[in-house]
């Protein structure tokens, strides 16, 4: 019988609740802890096991030297590399930071601004170090997780696709927010993936997912200017999550105010 | 799906409101699955249905591009609305089948078909449209010819009973006239039984006519009386006020997007268009699906799905190289020239059954009536 899969699961700067997602699994975790030998997991067991790893799944993004650094050594420990959530894929709500001063931040939360030691900016993993795969969410959803690591682990492709929100609220049968009510949503040019959590329960879209392939930000913020949000309102709508996303970061940038 | 006998005029009837319950009862004791309209979420959606008194009585629909509204209307009619989110393609063809399963076994793997039995289908308020549509599936899915049928759409649509009703107003999104897929049911179509409203201060009944033997047989169940000339004239009217439509498709539509697949028009679609693929969801003919494998962690289980896909994703044309229709442009000129061109050449009629939906459910509004018309403004430009 051959070693089974060695797992490892890292934290960079992040709320933790990914990896929860993980241990969120409950019915299927066993099946997972008998498919893999978790090595590396310490929201789950002290216990230890040392490199290298077979799976790792990143969690978090980078905000400091000292993560810069050590992404380069799980990295370099890991044969398949896959990040997971907002914060990895695109670096998370803490990417705001990327559009204010960071130094002013730190002086007027910090007693001691001398003991921060951050970067001006959150990034993604990708921005750091190759990246295999990644899931995206904020949070991941559960069943896409166990579906990527099914896949790895039977070496087939995933099935994650990244068409628009908009085909899962229609297969589901979720009637149209936007249309029906006039409520903005981001769901036209977000991943679907989430299992059209807000729409289903009369919710636009937050973008959790981050962007769609070929988002038309551009002409959904047009139309969402429509509805009567203010290019303040927009700017908002994009600066979230997936603030530093591409397509995202393009279109809050563009009605930042004067 | 019944073969059809002639229905005369002469073998109308009129039933009162309150048979309705009764074909509903009559429906679900011989074992039928009922679907009906009902409110839900702000919209006339398509659901089970237990009794008549579910449908959106008083309930009316306002819709333009990117916008639909629900309203009081003038009166307590259960079909005041006209067509909504949905359509019976999610019945017929269900957005997500599984089509098999397998379990790994010694030396190989066993497969099973997922085909589990499934009550027939009985649809309440059929619009003239729909029937076109459904009509049309029926082609695309072999029901017909024996060759490619797909059998889970076949069986399904045999087993269905249609009670489609006559619209008695349009939406603003509605163009069935100028498609010639409405407003008014048409004997040429496939239904059991079809329903106009007749609703005034003295009362609330609905002409039926049988259009098979099946209906005919369900509607000698029900209490009525013979329909008067005046009753027949009223439904005539009914008809006549929802062929008043504010849009209309451009003629030989066909022709001339096939003239113009290279059009500067096209990029300025693109400008607007989300790609989000709604449309092609809301569309009542739109047929494209995509084939999922997945296993469980152990690889020793796998399914395979089928759900609804749209020409709109980049995966949709995938092949080896990338996708084969990358820009937005592409991708709306492919949607719009195969429902309205090129559909002609595949399975002998249009794709477009004037409905509208595609028109209202856009996000942003986007018209294939006004964009097939800018096409023909500005050809040769």
């Amino acid at each position: 019988m051959t070693a089974k899969p060695k797992l490892a699961v890292w934290k960079f700067s992040s709320c933790d609740g990914c990896q929860l997602s993980l241990l969120d699994c409950e019915d299927e975790l066993l099946a997972v802890a008998g498919a893999v030998e978790i090595a590396y997991f310490l929201e789950a067991s002290r216990a230890v096991t040392s490199g290298p790893y077979d799976l790792s799944l990143v969690e978090g993004s980078i905000t400091t030297p000292h993560d810069a650094e050590r992404i380069r050594k799980v990295r370099r420990q890991s044969r398949t590399l896959i990040t997971i959530g907002a914060c990895a894929t695109a670096g998370g709500i803490q990417a705001l930071k990327n559009f204010a001063n960071v130094q002013s931040f730190i002086r007027s939360v910090y007693p001691h601004p001398e003991f921060i030691d951050t970067l001006a900016t959150s990034t993604a993993i990708k921005d750091h170090v190759p990246v295999d795969f990644e899931l995206r969410g904020c949070p991941i959803s559960k069943h896409q997780l166990l579906e990527l690591v099914s896949a790895v682990l039977n070496l087939r492709k995933p099935v994650i696709p990244t068409a628009s929100q908009c085909l899962e609220c229609k297969r589901a049968g979720t009637v149209c927010v936007m249309v029906a009510s006039g409520t903005p949503c981001l769901g036209p040019v977000t991943q679907a993936g989430c299992g059209n959590l807000c729409p289903a329960h009369d919710r636009g879209c937050y973008g959790c997912f981050g962007p769609a392939e070929a988002p038309n930000t551009a002409s959904l913020a047009q139309h969402l200017a429509v509805l009567g949000q203010s290019r303040r309102d927009i700017e908002l709508a994009f600066r979230s999550f997936n603030a530093n996303a591409e397509a995202f970061r393009r279109e809050g940038n563009a009605h930042e105010r004067e | 799906m019944a073969s059809k006998t002639p229905a005369p005029a002469d073998r109308a009837g009129v039933i009162a409101r309150a048979a309705l319950d009764e074909l509903v009862a009559l429906l679900a004791g011989r074992g039928y699955r009922v679907i009906g309209p009902q409110l839900r979420d702000g919209a006339i959606v398509y659901d089970d249905l237990a009794r008549a008194d579910q449908l959106p009585a008083g309930w009316i629909d306002q819709q333009e591009g990117g916008s639909y509204r629900l309203v009081r209307g003038p009166d307590a009619a259960l079909f005041g609305h006209v067509v909504g989110p949905h359509s019976w393609k999610r019945f017929l063809y269900p957005p997500a089948q599984k089509l098999w399963q397998a379990e790994r076994s010694a030396g190989g793997f066993t497969v099973t078909t997922a085909a589990e039995p499934e009550p027939p289908l009985a649809f309440l308020g059929v619009r003239a449209c729909e029937l076109h549509a459904i009509a049309i599936q029926d082609r695309v899915f072999g029901v017909e010819s024996g060759d490619f049928t797909d059998s889970g759409y076949a069986a399904r649509r045999q087993a269905a009973l249609l009670v489609a009703v006559n619209c008695g107003r349009a939406a603003g999104t509605c163009f069935c006239v100028s498609m010639q897929t409405g407003p008014k049911v048409t004997e040429d179509l496939a239904y059991d039984l079809v329903l106009t409203e007749l609703l005034d201060d003295r009362r609330h009944d609905f002409l039926v006519t049988a259009g098979t033997a099946r209906g005919a047989e369900l509607l000698a169940g029900l209490p009525q009386r013979p329909a008067s000339a005046a009753d027949l004239v009223e439904a005539e009217a009914a008809s006549a006020r929802a062929a008043v439509q504010s849009r209309a498709m451009v003629p030989g539509v066909a022709d001339l997007l096939r003239q113009n697949l290279e059009h500067r028009h096209w990029d300025a679609v693109a400008e607007r268009c989300l790609g989000c693929a709604n449309c092609t969801m809301v569309c009542p003919t739109c047929f494209c699906s995509t084939v999922e494998d997945v296993t469980d962690l152990s690889g020793d289980h796998a399914e395979r799905w089928r759900k609804w896909d749209s020409c709109y994703t980049l995966e949709f044309s995938y092949i080896h190289g990338g996708g084969v229709r990358r820009e937005t442009a592409a991708r709306y000129r492919q949607w719009i020239t195969h429902k309205l061109s090129s559909w002609h050449d595949q399975f002998g009629s249009s794709g477009c059954t004037g409905c509208g939906r595609c028109i209202t459910w856009c996000p942003v509004g986007i018209d294939i009536t006004a964009e097939a018309r800018a096409i023909r403004d500005a050809e040769g430009s």
